[in-house]
């Protein structure tokens, strides 16, 4: 008799959902390629983040009802995103304070939830299959997933294993782009001073590619970067692991 | 108020500071000084996080037993011949010193750094009363020059070049050699302590903060780096204390663990170099020491913070270091804020003192990078209370109505996945053709605070739902 499979759910998140799919499609290969059978529950939009950081916790509430419900079967929820993992593992359950039954579903939910290249290496602790990428990139740490969950190493390591790819570390990688959520429209010039300063500290390294595990501060920093015309490659770390990269980065001209 | 500005128009001092490229090179030096100085110290003593701990520990007991410890700190002022008095608000503590002023027939008073100062308007209502407060803190003498407020807690002056500071000495200095040599800080250093020396010499009352009140002996401790604080409080016949009722803790040993934690949080010294313990006024065989001591103790909002989800931030030692790693500060400076105190602490602390109506943007200027708690160490969860705030304000309906609409489209649509994923599909198709092979947008309708700045990466094309439903996939 062998025992089930456990059963891996993706959340893609919203962003990666409207602006890259390839993202969502590197992740479903790097857990295929672990030996997961992968569901994307139909149904899955936002998880909240937006409204609980507007001050709108009822907003939250109401999408994090929807997600949990969505994905609670699961075994494990997989999200190519610290943000989005950081929402649903440690901002989940405040939003169920004084509801004992919500609350215990939240936290179990927030117990089986992980962040992408952290359930690679902390919960899987396999290597993925040997991707190949020429070239030397450097690796920005999103906020929420760096200080919320401890992703710093989990990228690194897997990176370490593709095949002819340098990292070479930025300046302070641990600052924040100014991505911010909303904050990146409503003060929008203050995000762009926080911006201009990483895009410097990333062309400084000298690397052809800019990895991060965020779809929020890719498309700001690679926004940056087209801006100022630079041809610096800018990518989700999935991507390059899961030997996806072969199509136009993030901003790029199509072939 | 700051520099005369208000958090009601953060977005337009913002975009003032972003356009002041003096300021932007002053603020500029925070990395190297304040940042890298934290980084190595703390890096260099190894129970630093379990000093954090201890420190945090230390604070939340005495708060719980507030009102224990104050009435403790009040017996030991008294038994070492001190007076305490209890100021409710910032009009009660100004009343309460001018008090003393007058009592002791005080013209001229000296000042150590203090921020609690800066919170009352004491210099304000002083020179309204015919006192002449003089700045005794190399930063807080430039800004009292300038006609400025400090635009940061531990180092005021941090906006200012030190071809400004030699400008304004030139001016007000202007009975000294107008060929003198002032290109080096040194100089600058040397001029101002003679200028100040005489000041203190003919000051009538010397008023300093506290770091710390320490409930055992009646204490109040200050540290500073220029020795300017033990001339203030030493040489005047009056020394009076003004500090906020969260400065108390139980010990002496309670102050040793925290001192650990403060100056290398702060600028990346082991210790400040001088700390100063003031117990009562001078005893008969002391060398020196004022003849009168008094300590008056704020609350200005605080007790109310007791018991609410603000109360974390009563633990903050006012060490800065929030502010110097917060990535909006190191943008704008401390002035555009509009409050008494910039940065993470700030915005948290300052719709406490004055209430949220008049503290607008303050919460919503941040990223919540969370690079703030990570450094704190005191362990406050700042993220945390700016986003409290945040809801505060949207409970009140004061967060901006274009913002408001914006949740609730999201809300409706995202609650409605087969409507979402219908607009989510035409959105990203119609991006995606606008884009055409660029790639990327200079110009998006709506998104004019986006594409002012940077491109708009364009979609990929259809959505991954859609693409995956497409694989026959589930």
């Amino acid at each position: 008799m062998t025992t089930p499979k456990p059963r891996v759910a993706l959340f893609v998140t919203c962003l990666v959902d409207f602006f890259r799919p390839t993202v969502g499609f590197s992740a479903v290969k790097l857990l295929e390629d672990a030996g997961y059978d992968v569901s994307v529950p139909a149904d899955q939009t936002c998880c909240g983040q937006p409204a609980y950081n507007s001050g709108d916790k009822a907003g939250a509430r109401a999408l994090a009802e929807r997600v949990i419900g969505l994905f609670e079967g699961f075994d494990h929820v997989v999200i190519p995103s610290g943000s989005c993992a950081g929402m649903i593992k440690m901002h989940y359950p405040d939003l169920f304070s004084g509801e004992p039954g919500w609350r215990l579903r939240a936290e179990a939910l927030a117990a089986k939830t992980h962040e992408l290249t952290s359930f690679l290496v902390d919960v899987l602790g396999v290597a993925p299959l040997p991707a190949t990428w020429e070239g030397t990139a450097t690796y920005h740490d999103s906020c929420s997933g760096l200080r919320e969950l401890g992703v710093k190493q989990q990228p690194r390591r897997l990176l370490s294993a593709v095949d002819g790819l340098a990292v070479k570390e930025m300046r302070d990688p641990e600052a924040c782009c100014g991505f911010g959520g909303t904050f990146c429209v409503k003060y929008d010039e203050i995000s762009n001073a926080i911006v201009e300063r990483k895009v410097a500290d990333v062309r400084a390294t000298g690397a052809d590619l800019l990895l991060a595990g965020d779809l929020g501060c890719l498309l700001n920093i690679a926004g940056k970067l087209k801006r100022e015309g630079s041809r610096i490659e800018v990518r989700h770390v999935a991507e390059v692991l899961a030997g996806m990269a072969s199509g136009p980065a993030i901003g790029e001209t199509r072939k | 108020m700051s520099g005369g500005l208000s958090p009601l128009s953060f977005p337009k001092n913002a975009r003032a500071a972003l356009a002041n490229p003096p300021l932007l090179k002053a603020i500029a030096h925070i990395e190297e000084t304040l940042v890298n100085g934290r980084r190595r110290a703390t890096e260099a003593l190894p129970e630093f996080d379990a000093l954090r701990d201890a420190g945090r520990d230390i604070k939340a007991h005495t708060l719980k037993h507030l009102d224990l410890y104050l009435e403790a700190f009040e017996r030991k002022v008294l038994e070492a011949g001190g007076v305490v008095h209890w100021a409710a608000d910032a009009a009660d503590a100004n009343r309460i010193i001018l008090g003393i002023c007058r009592e002791v027939g005080a013209r001229r008073v000296t000042k150590g750094k203090s921020m609690i100062t800066e919170e009352v308007g004491l210099n304000a209502f002083l020179q309204a009363n015919g006192i002449t407060p003089v700045e005794t803190d190399l930063g807080e003498y430039i800004i009292q020059l300038r006609g400025e407020t400090p635009s940061h807690i531990i180092a005021p002056a941090v906006h200012v070049n030190k071809e400004q500071v030699a400008a304004d000495f030139r001016r007000v200095h202007a009975d000294l050699d107008p060929k003198r040599n002032l290109d080096e800080p040194t100089s600058l250093l040397a001029e101002a302590r003679g200028v100040l020396r005489e000041r203190f010499l003919s000051a009538d009352v010397g008023i300093t903060g506290a770091n710390f009140l320490v409930a055992e002996t009646g204490s109040t401790v200050i540290v500073t780096n220029e020795g300017n604080g033990d001339l203030t409080q030493i040489l005047p016949k009056t020394h009076i204390v003004l500090a906020s009722i969260e400065k108390v803790v139980p010990t002496l040993e309670d102050v040793a663990t925290i001192m650990r934690l403060l100056a290398r949080s702060a600028t990346g010294q082991e210790m400040s170099v001088y700390t100063t313990f003031s117990t009562g006024p001078r005893r008969a065989g002391d060398p020196d020491g004022p003849e009168a001591f008094h300590v008056v103790l704020l609350d200005n909002g605080r007790s109310a913070m007791l018991g609410n989800e603000f109360e974390d931030m009563l633990r903050c030692i006012r060490c800065g270091a929030c502010i110097n790693h917060c990535p909006v500060y190191r943008s704008i400076g401390g002035h555009a804020y509009g409050s008494v105190y910039p940065g993470p602490m700030g915005s948290v602390l300052t719709p406490s003192l004055q209430g949220l109506d008049a503290s607008a943007h303050l919460a919503n200027a941040s990223t919540l990078c969370g690079r703030c708690e990570s450094v704190c160490p005191m362990r406050i969860p700042l993220p945390k209370m700016l986003r409290h705030w945040r809801e505060k304000e949207f409970e009140r309906h004061l967060t901006p109505r274009k913002a408001r609409f914006g949740l609730a489209v999201w809300r409706f649509l995202a609650t409605r996945p087969s409507l979402y994923g219908l607009a989510t599909r035409l959105a990203a198709w119609g991006l995606a053709r606008l884009a055409g092979r660029d790639g990327a947008l200079r110009q998006v309708p709506l998104a004019g605070g986006w594409t002012r700045w940077r491109d708009l990466p364009a979609p990929e094309g259809g959505t991954f739902r859609t693409e995956w439903a497409k694989r026959g996939r589930t």
